[in-house]
């Protein structure tokens, strides 16, 4: 009772204020919903950037023959191009999406950290800034994948990949904190009578998946450490010549590698977990299974990093291993996508365009899933291993499985998080119209990688130019809708049909229970009371 | 001028479009499928590729069929009225067991393809050395005192900004390896400066060679022909550009192959032990700076600032004979640049120290005889 007292007469009549005016609101700011802006903000203009270097690399595989960049500028748009959609536009996207959603979620008034909040977002503007300014430097930009594998990476390297080491260490920073503001979040300021299985799926996955972020960053940041020691301090940690071993760059890259690639799939489950249920109007099923499956991936995730590795000549015994614990894999993941289809079995469903990018997601994160399990199946995979197959693959799992499911959230809360519905015309041309074009895109590059084409060549034999040329149409198209998306986003701020508190008919949970849309500044000041 | 430029490579784009399916049709290269095998082992993984891809398409069949009925019966629209069941335990049960049998299903042949795939060892008839090298490839016949390295053909290097009409664009050597068919053929890979990978599709070999270490695979060829593949493994610049091509013949051919190459060595260790004339140095020795040093050095001399440094008017070339040989014969540790040594012989290595100093811009005079390299070495 004291502090309440004491805390009204500082803020006077005024309980509830808003944000502070100007560019310092933004700088400043310690509010879950404006640094989840930011974030979401910060993913979008990476999703451009990495997407302009995606036109010029399929722009250069538009035909064979080299028409418009040099090998060497090729690879750094093929390393530049993974690593910000990766660490730029993916990581910080769901990084955005937990700020918003998860306090109003779980009926907490913030973040647990606020403070530490602001922190590691204003990191990453700089550790972009640092990463793309080496474009522009003698040596340009990283051209050694965004695996980064040594020692392509440590002796063969320019001068600039010790901007590259930098820029990386400044990410993990920056994810490692918001991990841990996620979890004490999560674990400390959930409204009385939410107990951690009445909590929204998002919920869950993210607890999870922070969980694998302070994990696996470390392992990261132990790499390009041991890296830059190699390159400046006289350690031989992958220089053969020196008794290190370049294969264990790999599997240290890996360890980190593959609970990464579950970093940016878990909160996507969680998303749809959140959308399908709303629009067939019946409970998620299966929601315990759903929470046990999580947590059997985020655990497995950890046991087959080497799975691609298969050619870098492991003993048998591991290569069996690895396989077996790889296809396992595909159990906890079919569970998800099964209780996913029994959700919309029997129930009453409209196709609003968030739902229309959850079902896309569905059906396309399950081809990525099926190429998944044939890329498991080691001896198999010493054939898949570096080619278009495998581009296919990560596409379909990342592009229409983890970007799917933002652009799904995006549509699904954004009546909620500014007052406005989008253009629900507009929102399902770009659905169809990006859903054409990307399988355009990346259903052609499974055909020429099982023929032949490994992947990160700037140019190819003769054999592969039919496939190339329809999946470059289908790139350009692809990545002109997503500037279609950008047009969406801008209107849907400014204005547009208001939207109720509830949104859609069928959406439950505490943000549309308890919230007007938009929210107040400050939300859940008191708690809400939980069923 | 840069219009031009640009507007000549629209033209290229919409001339290109035009001859998509015309082109197709010719070449009938919309290829769906894994290229079929020529080796036993190769077929055992086409086998086993195929079967996991129709589990794949029966799960799809049920799955998506699934949703589709939803999607068309139980929408709203059509005056579906939601159920309200959420959980059965009986269900989540068996769709953990069954896909579980289906892997079990799916583990036992793989388990038996990849102890065959990695068993290089037993029976081998032929050994054979693969070394990576930025960006070319060494086979040395570890039992014949045979070894050359194969790289880009010229044909493709002639045509990067328009290849249509080279059939084999990329995908040819200046250097075939040549293979006896029927024989067990072990490959040891490694690696000499960067990771690369061996692959031939055909083969069903793909295998990364490893600076410091050796891997190994291996293969039967049952039929005779010309196999084509490429390094699978980004190793920087011209990774794109280091293919491989297999030349399966009989074994009477193979011996015979083994011979002429043995003559062709004794031939060039002879030429060697002579004086060479300023002009035959130079004129050898822009065909080998053309091969081995113009991707990282650039063509004229001018490399790649902040990766790679220029010819001209380079310290080093301008400096001490001695010491120029000694970073062509030795390589520079810690850096790109490679050791020579393995790579070239003498007459190569006197030929292209010499044309560096007295072309690409410089003209210091003096003349390196392959005796130098001999000794420096």
């Amino acid at each position: 009772m004291y502090t309440e007292t004491t805390h009204d007469a500082a803020h006077g009549e005024h309980h509830d204020h808003g944000p502070a005016k100007g560019l310092m609101r933004w700088v400043t700011t310690t509010n879950h919903k404006d640094i989840g802006t930011l974030y979401l903000w910060l993913a979008f203009i990476m999703l451009l950037y990495g997407g302009s270097m995606a036109m010029i690399i399929r722009l250069e595989l538009f035909q064979p023959g080299l028409q418009w960049v040099e090998p060497h500028f090729f690879n750094q748009m093929t390393t530049m191009h993974g690593l910000v959609m990766v660490f730029g536009a993916i990581m910080p996207a769901f990084v955005g999406l937990a700020n918003w959603l998860v306090p109003i979620m779980i009926g907490a008034p913030d973040m647990a950290l606020p403070r530490m909040n602001n922190w590691s977002f204003w990191i990453l503007p700089f550790a972009f800034t640092m990463l793309a300014s080496t474009t522009f430097m003698e040596g340009g930009a990283p051209a050694f994948g965004w695996t980064f594998y040594a020692p392509l990476s440590t002796t063969f390297a320019p001068d600039t990949t010790d901007f590259f080491i930098f820029a990386v260490h400044l990410m993990g920073i920056s994810s490692v904190m918001g991990a841990i503001n996620i979890i004490a979040t999560i674990l400390n300021m959930r409204a009385p009578g939410m107990t951690l299985m009445k909590m929204p799926l998002f919920v869950w996955t993210w607890l999870i998946t922070a969980y694998l972020l302070i994990a696996v960053m470390p392992v990261l940041a132990g790499a390009v450490t041991m890296m830059l020691t190699d390159r400046h301090f006289g350690t031989s940690f992958f220089d053969a010549a020196g008794g290190g071993d370049p294969v264990m760059f790999q599997h240290i890259f890996w360890f980190f590698g593959h609970p990464e690639v579950y970093i940016m799939i878990l909160p996507a489950f969680g998303i749809i977990s959140a959308i399908i249920p709303t629009f067939a109007r019946k409970p998620l099923f299966g929601y315990s299974s759903m929470v046990y499956a999580t947590a059997s991936i985020a655990i497995l995730s950890f046991m087959v990093w080497a799975h691609h590795m298969f050619t870098t000549g492991m003993p048998v015994a591991g290569e069996l291993y690895f396989m077996y614990a790889t296809i396992l894999i595909s159990v906890p993941t079919g569970v998800k996508v099964f209780n996913w289809v029994t959700t919309m079995w029997k129930g009453s469903m409209t196709f609003e365009t968030p739902m229309l990018w959850a079902l896309g997601f569905i059906v396309m994160f399950t081809i990525g899933g099926f190429s998944g399990l044939m890329l498991g199946v080691a001896p198999v995979d010493t054939q898949y291993h570096d080619t278009y197959f495998v581009v296919a693959h990560f596409h379909y799992v990342l592009v229409t499985g983890a970007l799917y499911s933002i652009i799904a959230a995006f549509y699904y809360w954004v009546p909620k998080w500014t007052g406005h519905m989008y253009d629900e015309k507009l929102g399902k041309i770009h659905f169809w119209w990006s859903t054409i074009a990307v399988n355009v895109l990346f259903f052609p590059q499974h055909f020429v990688g099982l023929a032949g084409m490994p992947r990160r060549i700037p140019d190819y034999s003769l054999q592969f130019a039919e496939f190339n040329m329809i999946s470059s149409i289908g790139g350009f198209a692809f990545g002109l809708a997503q500037v279609f998306f950008l047009y969406i986003v801008i209107k849907t701020i400014k204005g547009g049909e208001k939207a109720s508190a509830q949104v859609w008919e069928g959406a439950t949970g505490l943000e549309f229970e308890h919230l007007p849309s938009p929210p107040p500044y400050h939300s859940f000041t008191e708690a809400p009371p939980v069923k | 001028m840069i219009f031009n430029k640009l507007s000549r490579r629209f033209l290229v784009i919409v001339t290109g479009l035009a001859s998509m399916f015309s082109m197709s049709a010719a070449h009938a290269e919309y290829a769906l499928n894994m290229t079929e095998s020529v080796t036993p082992i190769g077929q055992q993984l086409y086998g086993l590729h195929m079967l996991v891809l129709w589990i794949c398409v029966v799960i799809g069949v049920v799955v998506f069929g699934a949703m589709a009925w939803s999607i068309i019966y139980h929408r709203k629209s059509k005056g579906a009225v939601a159920a309200n069941f959420h959980e059965s335990t009986t269900v989540e049960i068996v769709w953990t067991v069954v896909p579980l049998l289906i892997l079990i299903g799916i583990a036992i042949p793989a388990t038996g393809t990849l102890l065959d795939l990695e068993d290089a060892k037993t029976d081998a008839d032929i050994t054979l050395q693969v070394t990576g090298i930025q960006w070319k490839w060494k086979y040395t016949y570890v039992d014949e005192d045979v070894s050359f390295i194969s790289s880009l053909a010229q044909s493709s290097r002639d045509v990067v900004s328009d290849p249509t009409g080279n059939e084999n664009y990329l995908l040819e050597v200046d250097e075939p390896v040549v293979l006896p068919i029927n024989k067990k053929i072990r490959f040891l890979f490694h690696s000499s400066d960067v990771i690369h990978a061996w692959w031939v599709p055909e083969l069903a070999v793909k295998q990364d060679s490893v600076p410091g270490f050796i891997n190994d695979s291996w293969a039967t060829i049952e039929k005779p022909g010309i196999y084509r593949g490429q390094c699978a493994e980004l190793c920087g610049k011209d990774h794109g550009f280091m293919p491989i091509v297999v030349n399966a013949v009989t074994e009477a051919e193979y011996e015979q192959w083994l011979v002429s190459k043995k003559e062709e060595a004794a031939a060039a260790a002879a030429s060697a032990e002579q004086e060479w004339s300023m002009k035959d140095l130079l004129a050898r020795g822009e065909t080998v700076y053309q091969a081995n040093c113009s991707a990282c050095h650039g063509p004229t001399g001018a490399g790649i600032p902040g990766a790679f440094p220029a010819m001209t008017g380079s310290p080093v070339v301008l400096g001490d004979p001695a010491g120029h040989i000694d970073v062509v014969v030795n390589g520079k540790a810690g850096t790109a640049m490679a050791a020579f040594k393995g790579q070239l012989n003498d007459v190569d290595i006197a030929a292209v120290v010499t044309y560096e100093r007295n072309a690409l811009g410089n003209s210091v005079g003096d003349m390196v005889q392959p005796s130098a390299i001999k000794n420096a070495r």
